[in-house]
C-alpha cells in the first residue's frame, strides 16, 4: 500500500508540474509541441483501452475523431450552438459510432486482421461519405469562425489550449486508472489474453467490448472538438485520415499497450524525435519514415513498449504486470 | 440523367473488366501470400506503388516501354518481397498475426514516406506513342493500354495458376498452404516456401504496376488507394482463393466504375467499402473461401 501511495504522490507531482509549466515557458513552440503531445497521449489512450486491454486492434480509430469533430462543428456552424455543450453531443455521437462499429463487427465474430481491417474501412466509408453530402460542407470542408471565449472552447493564448488537452488527457489517464482497478478493466483483460476462457468464464465477452470501443468513440468524440476549435478548419481528408489513425496505435505501441502511461511516454518520445529529426533535415516524410523505423523496431525488440523495457529492468523479482493482469482476469 | 447514365452502363461495365484484370492481379498476390503464410500484408499498396515508381523511372531514365518492364521490374520485385520477407518481417514478427499487421503497417509507413522523401509529392505519368489511340467500339473507345493492361494481367494470372499447378515449386507452396506441418515432414523447408511465396506475391504487384502505369498516375500515395481495393477483392472472393480473386477483382472493377457513373465521383466510391463491411459481416468467408 505505502507503495501505492508513493506512486500517488508521485503522480500528483507530476500533474502539478504539467499544470503550472505554462509560468516557466514563455516560447510558443514549446507550448504549441507539449499540446500537441497531451493531444496524441489523449487519443493513444482511447486505442489503448479497446487495443491495449482489451487486445481489438483498430486501423480506423480516427473516424471517432471526426465524427465528433463533425458534430460540434456542424451544430455550431448551423444553430450557432456553443461548442462547450456541443462537446458532449460530439462524445456522444462518438460513443453511438462505437456502439454500432462495434455491435457490427464484434457480433460477427471479428477479430485480429479482420477487425483492424472493418475498422479501416469504416474509416473509409465515412471519408466518402463526409466529402458527398452537403451538410459537412463536402470536400470545401467546414470553417468555424474565431471567436475566442470559453462557450466555444477557443482560446486567445496557446496556454488556453494547452490547458484544454491537458484536462483531456488528465481525464483519459483517470479512465485508465479507473480500469486498471474496476472489474470491467480486468474482464477486458481476460478478453485480451484469452477470449474463450474469458466466455467461458461467463463474462460476456460481446457486450465488454462493444463497452470498450463505447468508450474509445466517446474519448474519440471530445478529440474532434478540441482540434476543430483549435484549428477552425475541417475536412473529409482531415477528420478521417489514416495518418493519426496510425499515430494512435503508434504511440500507444511504442510506450507499452496495457499501461496508464504507455501512450504519454509513446507520444513524448515520437513527438520529441519528430522534432529534433525536423530540425536537422526539414523534408516532407522524413519523421513519418522514423515512425516507421520505431514501430517495426518495437513490434520485433521490445513487445511490450518502452515503459514495458523499463519495468522489466526495475523489478526483474518481482511478478511482471502481464502475471498480475492475468491472474487479476482469472479470478 | 438517369437514362443518359443507363446508355453508358455497357460502356462502364467494359471499362470496369479492364480495371478488374488488373486488380485481380494485385489481389491474387495478396491472397496468395495469404493462402500459405496466412498473414495479411498490409504494405502491399506501398509494394505496388513502388512498382509503379520502377516502371516510371525504366520509362523516364532509359526510355523502356513499360509493357516491356514487365520483364525487369517482375523478377526484381519478387527477389525484393523474398529478401524483405526472409529477412525482415520473418523473423521480426515472431509468428503473431497481429506482430505481423503492424510490421507491415510500419513498412508501408517507410515506403510511402521514402517515396515522398526521394521522388517527391508530385503525380508522375508517362506518355506513349500509343496511349491516346483506341479502338471504336461503336458505342465507346477503349484506349489501347487498357486493352493491353487487360490481356496482359490475364495472360500473367494464367502463368501463376500454371507454375502452380505445375511445377515442383507450385506443387510445395500448395502443400505448404495446405498442411503446414505434413509439408515440413515429407521434406519441403517451410521457412524457404514462406520467403518464395511472399517473393511471388511481391512479383505480381511488379507486373501490376507496370500494367497500371500506362493507364494510372503515379505518386507516393497511390498505394493507399490500391491498400483497399485489393482487401476488398481478398475478402470478397475469399482468402487464399485464386478463382475468388479474379472473380473478385471483376466484381470491384465494375462496381466502381459503374458507382461512378451512377453515384457520381465522389459517392460513388462508397461501394468498394460498403462492399467490404458487408461481406466481412456476413459472409467473412468470402465467395469462394472455405475458412476464416
Amino acid at each position: 500500500m505505502t507503495n501505492f501511495r508513493n506512486h500517488l504522490y508521485f503522480l500528483l507531482l507530476g500533474a502539478l508540474a504539467l499544470i503550472v509549466l505554462p509560468y516557466f515557458i514563455s516560447s510558443r513552440f514549446y507550448i504549441d509541441v507539449l499540446t500537441l503531445i497531451f493531444f496524441t497521449a489523449y487519443l493513444g489512450q482511447s486505442w489503448n483501452i479497446l487495443g491495449g486491454y482489451a487486445g481489438q486492434f483498430s486501423f480506423g480509430g480516427v473516424m471517432f475523431f471526426g465524427t465528433g469533430a463533425y458534430v460540434s462543428s456542424i451544430l455550431l456552424t448551423t444553430f450557432g450552438f456553443p461548442p462547450i455543450f456541443g462537446i458532449f453531443l460530439a462524445i456522444l455521437g462518438g460513443a453511438f459510432l462505437g456502439l454500432i462499429v462495434g455491435y457490427m463487427s464484434f457480433r460477427s465474430g471479428l477479430k485480429g486482421s479482420y477487425f483492424a481491417l472493418i475498422t479501416l474501412a469504416f474509416a473509409e466509408l465515412l471519408r466518402v461519405l463526409a466529402n458527398s453530402v452537403e451538410f459537412t460542407g463536402g470536400g470545401v470542408g467546414l470553417f468555424l469562425t474565431y471567436a475566442p471565449g470559453l462557450s466555444n472552447l477557443q482560446f486567445e493564448s496557446p496556454v488556453g489550449f494547452y490547458y484544454f488537452a491537458l484536462i483531456l488527457m488528465f481525464i483519459s489517464i483517470a479512465i485508465v486508472y479507473w480500469l486498471e482497478s474496476s472489474r470491467f478493466g480486468a474482464q477486458l483483460v481476460a478478453i485480451r489474453e484469452n477470449e474463450d476462457a474469458a466466455e467461458a468464464l461467463g463474462i460476456n465477452t460481446l457486450k465488454c467490448k462493444i463497452y470498450a470501443i463505447m468508450i474509445m468513440g466517446a474519448m474519440g468524440g471530445a478529440a474532434g472538438t478540441f482540434y476543430a476549435q483549435k484549428y477552425l478548419y475541417l475536412d473529409p481528408p482531415i477528420a478521417y485520415s489514416i495518418h493519426l489513425s496510425v499515430e494512435m496505435l503508434l504511440v500507444t505501441i511504442v510506450g507499452g499497450m496495457g499501461t496508464i502511461f504507455g501512450p504519454l511516454v509513446g507520444a513524448f518520445v515520437l513527438h520529441t524525435v519528430n522534432e529534433i529529426a525536423r530540425h536537422f533535415i526539414d523534408t516532407p516524410g522524413l519523421s513519418l519514415i522514423v515512425y516507421g523505423l520505431i514501430l517495426i523496431i518495437i513490434i520485433g525488440y521490445l513487445p511490450n513498449g518502452l515503459i514495458g523495457a523499463f519495468k522489466k529492468k526495475e523489478k526483474k523479482s518481482d511478478s511482471t504486470s502481464l502475471d498480475k493482469k492475468t491472474s487479476r482476469g482469472d479470478s | 440523367m438517369i437514362s443518359a447514365s443507363l446508355s453508358m452502363l455497357p460502356a462502364a461495365i467494359i471499362n470496369g473488366l479492364m480495371y478488374g484484370a488488373i486488380y485481380a492481379l494485385v489481389a491474387l498476390g495478396l491472397t496468395l501470400i495469404y493462402g500459405v503464410l496466412h498473414i495479411i500484408n498490409f504494405a502491399h499498396g506501398a509494394m505496388l506503388m513502388l512498382a509503379l515508381y520502377a516502371a516510371f523511372f525504366l520509362f523516364h531514365l532509359f526510355n523502356i516501354d513499360p509493357y516491356f518492364s514487365i520483364l525487369i521490374v517482375t523478377p526484381c520485385a519478387g527477389i525484393f518481397g523474398y529478401m524483405i520477407y526472409r529477412y525482415g518481417i520473418g523473423p521480426l514478427a515472431k509468428g503473431k498475426d497481429q506482430n505481423i499487421l503492424l510490421i507491415t503497417l510500419g513498412l508501408s509507413i517507410i515506403i510511402e514516406n521514402g517515396a515522398l522523401f526521394f521522388f517527391s509529392g508530385d503525380q508522375q505519368t508517362v506518355n506513349l506513342s500509343y496511349g491516346f489511340e483506341a479502338f471504336d467500339l461503336g458505342f465507346m473507345y477503349l484506349s489501347y493500354p487498357k486493352v493491353i493492361s487487360f490481356f496482359a494481367a490475364l495472360l500473367m494470372c494464367a502463368i501463376l495458376w500454371a507454375a502452380m499447378s505445375l511445377t515442383d515449386m507450385g506443387r510445395a507452396i500448395r502443400a505448404v498452404a495446405k498442411e503446414r506441418q505434413g509439408a515440413r515432414l515429407v521434406g519441403i523447408n517451410v521457412e524457404r516456401i514462406f520467403a518464395v511465396t511472399f517473393g511471388i506475391g511481391i512479383a505480381c504487384l511488379g507486373a501490376a504496376g507496370c500494367m497500371m502505369l500506362p493507364i494510372f498516375y503515379v505518386d507516393p500515395y497511390t498505394g493507399n488507394i490500391f491498400v483497399l481495393v485489393a482487401f476488398t477483392i481478398v475478402v470478397l472472393g475469399g482468402m487464399g482463393s485464386v478463382v475468388g480473386a479474379l472473380v473478385g477483382g471483376f466484381i470491384i472493377g465494375i462496381t466502381e466504375s459503374v458507382g461512378g457513373l451512377l453515384l457520381g465521383e465522389s459517392l460513388g466510391q462508397i461501394g468498394i467499402s460498403l462492399i467490404f463491411i458487408l461481406i466481412l459481416i456476413f459472409r467473412p468467408t468470402g465467395l469462394f473461401g472455405s475458412k476464416v
